[in-house]
C-alpha cells in the first residue's frame, strides 16, 4: 500500500526541525549566517527562503540520484548540486530583488558551506527516498529560517525602531527619551539573542536538557 | 562497486550539464541584472540633488532631471565620443597612469529652473571601497546636495554615511574660502559647528571611514580644479558684465 504525501510520519520531517530538531539552537549549525544577516527583517526573510530553497532542492536531487552516485565522490556530487543551486538563487536574487542581494553580499554564496545544506545530504538524502528527503530539506530549511526571522525581528524593531523598513516605535516616545539600541545592530548582540531563544526553548521544552 | 571508467563518465556527465544549466540562467537573467545596476547608478545621482526615486521611476526622473553630461580627460577638456553615463569610476581609479584617467560630469536642471553640476567620486573607507556623488550650486562653490555610500563599512559607525542625518550636514558648505583657495569639505572629530563652512561632524567611532569620506572629497575635487576655477571666472565674469550694463 502506498503511503499518503502528508503522513503522519512524513510531516514529522516538516516539524521536527522547527522545534525539537532545530539546526541552529538546538544542532548549533549555521550560526555565522544567521549572526551575519539578521540586521534587518527583510534580508533575514530573504535568506531564510534561499537556504529552503537550497535545502529542499539538493536533498531532492541528490535523493533522487543517490543509487547512481560513486561512494568514493559522493561529497564532490553534493557539492556540485548545491553550488549550483546556490549560484542559481543568487542570480535570481540579482535580477529581481537587488536591493536585498547586496545587503545579503557574500552571505548567499556561502550557503554552499553552510553545514545544514550538506549535513542534511549526508544524513538524510543519501538514504531515504526523494519526497521525503524534499520534506526533510524544506522543514529544516524552515527551522533555519524560523530562527533567522525571529532574531532578525528583534534585532530591526530594538536596534531601528522599524520593521522591513518602516517605523514602528513611534515619534513620541524618541521625544519622551526612548533610543535604539546601538548594540543590536552589532553581530554579538545577534549571538546574544540566538542565546536568548535557546534558553526560552530549553525551559519549554525539558527533554532538550542534558541529563546530567 | 562502482569502476573508475563509470566515475569518470559519472563525473564528466555531471560537469557538463550543470555547466550547460548554470549558462543557461546566466544569460537569460544578465540582461535584469545589468538594468538594475544601471537603475541603482541613476537613483544615486538623483538622489545627490535631493531626488529620492523608487527603482520604477528612476528612469523617467533621470530623463527629466539630468539634462546632460559630459566626459572629462584628466586635462579636463571633454572627451565628446565616450558616454558618462558608461563610465565605471572604479575601474578609472585603478588606471595606473592619472593622465589616462576619465571624469564623468552630470548637469542637472533643478525645479527652480538653477543648474546644478554632479560630481562623481570614489574613496576608500575602513572595510572597502566607499563612492558618492556631490552635486555643487551654479557658483561651483556651494555643495547643493551628496549622496555616499559604502560596500560594508561596520552597521551603526561607518556605514552612517549613507544616512540623510549625515549627508544633510554638507548642504550648503563650500569647498573654497573667500580668497579663492581650495579647502574642500572635511569631516571633524569633536565637531564641526554649524558656523565652520568647510566642516561637518565626523562619526564617533567611525573615524577612518570619515577620514576616508574627507580624502575622498578632497581628491576628488581636486581632479576636477581646473574646470571648477575656470567656470568660478566665468561666472564672475559675467556678474560684472551684467553690473555694467545696469
Amino acid at each position: 500500500m502506498k503511503e499518503p504525501l502528508f503522513s503522519a510520519k512524513n510531516l514529522k520531517l516538516l516539524t521536527g526541525p522547527l522545534n525539537l530538531n532545530n539546526p541552529i539552537t538546538v544542532q548549533v549549525l549555521g550560526i555565522c549566517s544567521a549572526l551575519a544577516v539578521t540586521v534587518q527583517l527583510k534580508p533575514a526573510i530573504v535568506m531564510a527562503l534561499s537556504v529552503t530553497v537550497v535545502t529542499g532542492f539538493s536533498n531532492l536531487i541528490i535523493s533522487s540520484i543517490r543509487n547512481t552516485i560513486p561512494p568514493r565522490i559522493r561529497i564532490i556530487v553534493q557539492l556540485v548540486v548545491i553550488a549550483s543551486l546556490v549560484i542559481i538563487v543568487d542570480q535570481l536574487l540579482k535580477a529581481y530583488v537587488y536591493d536585498v542581494s547586496k545587503k545579503l553580499s557574500v552571505f548567499v554564496g556561502l550557503i554552499i558551506t553552510n553545514c545544514i545544506v550538506m549535513g542534511r545530504l549526508e544524513a538524510f538524502a543519501m538514504a531515504e527516498k526523494p519526497w521525503r528527503s524534499f520534506l526533510d530539506g524544506v522543514g529544516n530549511g524552515a527551522g533555519y529560517g524560523l530562527i533567522l526571522i525571529a532574531v532578525g525581528f528583534f534585532r530591526e524593531l530594538l536596534g531601528s525602531g522599524k520593521l522591513l523598513g518602516l517605523q514602528i516605535i513611534p515619534h513620541f516616545l524618541y521625544e519622551m527619551g526612548y533610543k535604539d539600541n546601538g548594540l543590536m545592530i552589532l553581530p554579538p548582540m545577534a549571538l546574544i539573542t540566538i542565546g536568548i531563544i535557546i534558553w526560552i526553548q530549553r525551559s519549554a521544552n525539558r527533554e532538550l536538557i542534558d541529563k546530567s | 562497486m562502482f569502476s573508475n571508467r563509470y566515475i569518470f563518465i559519472y563525473s564528466s556527465i555531471m560537469v557538463t550539464v550543470v555547466a550547460i544549466a548554470l549558462t543557461l540562467v546566466a544569460v537569460s537573467l544578465k540582461p535584469t541584472q545589468e538594468a538594475n545596476v544601471r537603475i541603482e547608478k541613476m537613483q544615486n545621482i538623483l538622489k545627490a540633488i535631493n531626488i529620492t526615486a523608487t527603482p520604477k521611476e528612476a528612469q523617467t526622473l533621470y530623463k527629466k532631471y539630468i539634462v546632460k553630461s559630459y566626459t572629462l580627460k584628466a586635462d579636463m577638456t571633454e572627451a565628446p565620443s565616450i558616454d558618462a553615463f558608461s563610465i565605471d569610476l572604479a575601474a578609472e581609479t585603478k588606471k595606473a597612469n592619472p593622465a589616462d584617467r576619465l571624469y564623468p560630469l552630470y548637469i542637472a536642471v533643478l525645479d527652480n529652473g538653477d543648474t546644478s553640476y554632479i560630481f562623481p567620486m570614489r574613496g576608500k573607507g575602513l572595510w572597502g571601497p566607499i563612492w558618492g556623488y556631490v552635486a555643487l550650486k551654479n557658483d561651483f562653490n556651494t555643495i547643493y546636495g551628496v549622496m555616499f555610500d559604502h560596500k560594508g563599512e561596520t552597521p551603526g559607525l561607518g556605514a552612517e554615511i549613507n544616512t540623510d542625518k549625515f549627508q544633510q550636514q554638507f548642504f550648503g558648505k563650500t569647498i573654497f574660502d573667500e580668497n579663492g583657495n581650495y579647502t574642500a569639505v572635511k569631516t571633524i572629530k569633536g565637531g564641526a559647528g554649524s558656523s565652520n563652512p568647510h566642516g561637518v561632524d565626523a562619526i564617533s567611532g567611525g573615524t577612518i571611514t570619515s577620514n576616508g569620506l574627507s580624502a575622498m572629497l578632497e581628491d576628488g575635487f581636486k581632479a576636477y580644479l581646473p574646470f571648477l576655477q575656470k567656470k568660478i571666472k566665468q561666472v564672475k565674469t559675467e556678474n560684472i558684465d551684467g553690473g555694467t550694463q545696469i
